[in-house]
């Protein structure tokens, strides 16, 4: 027996404590949030009846799955309220993923066509306001965007406005925000594929009678396609259950799904229906989930 | 290898990204040193708002529960994580890998408020007091998936001939690991741990879901004001935040560059 096999046992053992982890604080969770979008919204604490009392012996059991009802779900696909919030969450991620994918192209091509030792700065450089407060982010464009903000300061100060224009609680204010704390997880993963290319290929190309453009669309794009899937999903999939940048730069005159809810959840303290939209945007996002989980397993594969 | 030209459109986007990206931060550092009330107006130079911030006793409470969870919580998820790599970068095949993977690696793009509402209800079943425990236990499965990230690219790239070596000489596997493996992967240990520590304390939502009354961590305080608009002392804490975390950054970077100087291909982040 190979080494190799000899160690592949006892490293197998290694996954029991995060596999017991994830499925207690992971999976099992999952399936409360379906059992109490299946339940019946009450004023109580918590505010649900409980369905299963495995005390109660069958007739109990029975009982509770004959309670079980769809209604929150009826609620979700009747009222226009959440059917907005999915439309407009999937919209707002679609469109934000596209300007992100146009402004992140050019930021990791330019990264990728630096001398070695520049491509690690840039990269530091990309990934330090990942590890930066997300919501200090957002604050400092709050900063920025108010009514006497800086950028209404400056473009009054140049005349290019007669009054200060109103930037805060738009939509793109919204957009601005998004793209700005997303931008790094477009970039890496382009990066990364844009590094990786050889540039011979791009060379040969030139050399057949290729024009610069000719180039880029014919061979590095098309090459690069991974990379650009990867960064797509792995912008688009949170973008959609975003609460934070909505909730402090957008207007509240329509809602993505996540503000939706924590406002069921937090505000109206309607659990049932705040599981059922939960659920819901899910199964949305199911399709997406198992692409980018994909394209993880082989990334990780091709890299052993 | 011939080299490839670098054009001004390269240097232009590049430069302007960049700035784009820290411009802002930037702009928020300056004005906590702004001594007006108005943030808009400058008034020179000053330490005030930081001088009030050490006078907010509730910001300084949330700030030290955030500490102690980013410190608990990715202490816990640097164990697990890295276990978890190391089944999954040496462990071959195993039954429930497939689901494994994907489990650990759905937190990654999984929205907040799906995690969030989810582990408030298991606690809420399982009539767990809310408040420290329950944040650490939340933003451990958050983080975990970015350590076995980080580690597993480690183990990726690591020679597996060394570890071989050691066997064929006499080492048992946990001997070969503890003498070989893990020195080697103990720089990608440490930036794990360094990278859970500032997501935890960077969270909202999650922890706005699983904190009891009473115990509020340093985003839900700074979010609760932010709300009510902008202050300069919101100002100075961020500058602080900021600073702290280049601080770790700057450690991180450092054992990363041990970690690759040992190895060709280190994982980036």
């Amino acid at each position: 027996m190979s080494a190799r096999r000899i160690f592949a046992r006892p490293a197998r053992l290694a996954a029991i404590a995060p596999y017991l982890w994830l499925l207690l604080f992971f999976l099992v969770p999952f399936g409360f949030v379906l059992k109490i979008s299946l339940s019946q919204t009450a004023i109580a604490q918590p505010p649900y009846t409980p369905l299963f009392d495995l005390g109660g012996g069958w007739t109990e059991i029975r009982s509770a799955f004959a309670a079980l009802s769809l209604d929150n779900f009826k609620l979700l696909v009747s009222d226009d309220l959440y059917v907005l919030s999915y439309v407009r969450s999937l919209y707002v991620a679609v469109a934000s993923t596209f300007m992100l994918l146009l402004i992140g192209y050019p930021i990791a091509y330019g990264m990728a066509r630096l001398p070695r030792r520049w491509q690690a700065v840039a990269m530091v450089l990309v990934i330090v306001p990942f590890w930066t407060s997300f919501l200090i982010r957002i604050y400092a464009w709050i900063n920025i965007l108010q009514h006497d903000g800086l950028l209404n300061q400056i473009l009054l100060a140049l005349r290019l406005v007669p009054s200060p224009v109103v930037w805060l609680s738009t939509d793109s204010a919204m957009y601005l925000g998004i793209v700005y704390s997303y931008l790094p997880f477009m970039i890496l993963p382009l990066y990364a594929t844009l590094a990786r290319m050889e540039p011979a290929i791009e060379e040969a190309a030139a050399d057949l009678g290729a024009a610069p453009w000719q180039v880029f669309w014919l061979v590095t794009f098309p090459l690069s396609l991974p990379g650009v899937a990867a960064g797509a999903l792995l912008c688009f999939i949170p973008i959609i259950g975003e609460f934070v940048i909505p909730d402090l730069l957008a207007g509240s005159n329509a809602l993505m799904i996540g503000q939706t809810l924590w406002l069921e959840f937090f505000t109206n303290k309607d659990w049932p229906v705040a599981s059922a939209t939960a659920i819901v945007l899910l199964i949305v996002l199911l399709v997406p989930l198992l692409l980018y989980e994909r394209l993880q397993r082989r990334q990780l594969e091709e890299a052993r | 290898m011939a080299r490839r030209r670098v054009s001004s459109f390269n240097i232009a986007s590049l430069a302007l990204g960049l700035a784009f990206l820290y411009l802002p931060i930037v702009i928020l550092v300056i004005y906590s040193f702004n001594a007006s009330r108005l943030v808009t107006v400058w008034g020179g130079w000053s330490l005030r708002w930081y001088a009030e911030l050490f006078n907010d006793d509730a910001m300084i409470e949330a700030a030290w529960m955030s500490l102690r969870v980013a410190g608990a919580s990715a202490t816990i998820a640097t164990v697990l994580g890295t276990l978890a790599a190391v089944a999954l970068s040496r462990g071959e095949r195993f039954r429930g890998r497939t689901l494994f993977s994907g489990m650990l690696y759905a937190p990654l793009v999984m929205p907040e408020v799906i995690t969030g509402l989810s582990l408030l209800l298991l606690f809420v079943a399982l009539n767990a007091e809310r408040g420290f425990w329950t944040v650490t236990i939340a933003h451990t499965t958050l983080t975990m998936c970015f350590v076995a990230v980080v580690v597993q690219s480690r183990l990726a790239s690591l020679d597996r001939s060394l570890e071989e070596a050691a066997m064929d000489l006499g080492c048992d596997p946990a001997r070969a690991f503890l003498a070989v493996t893990l020195p080697l992967i103990a720089p990608a240990i440490a930036a794990g741990w360094m990278l859970a520590f500032t997501i935890s304390l960077d969270d909202l939502v999650i922890a706005s879901f699983t904190t009891g009354p009473g115990s509020a961590t340093l985003p839900i305080r700074i979010y609760s004001e932010v709300r009510l608009g902008v202050k300069p002392e919101i100002n100075a804490i961020s500058t602080l935040i900021v600073g702290f975390i280049a601080v770790i950054i700057v450690v991180a970077s450092l054992a990363s560059k041990l970690s690759s100087a040992q190895g060709e291909n280190a994982a980036p982040l």
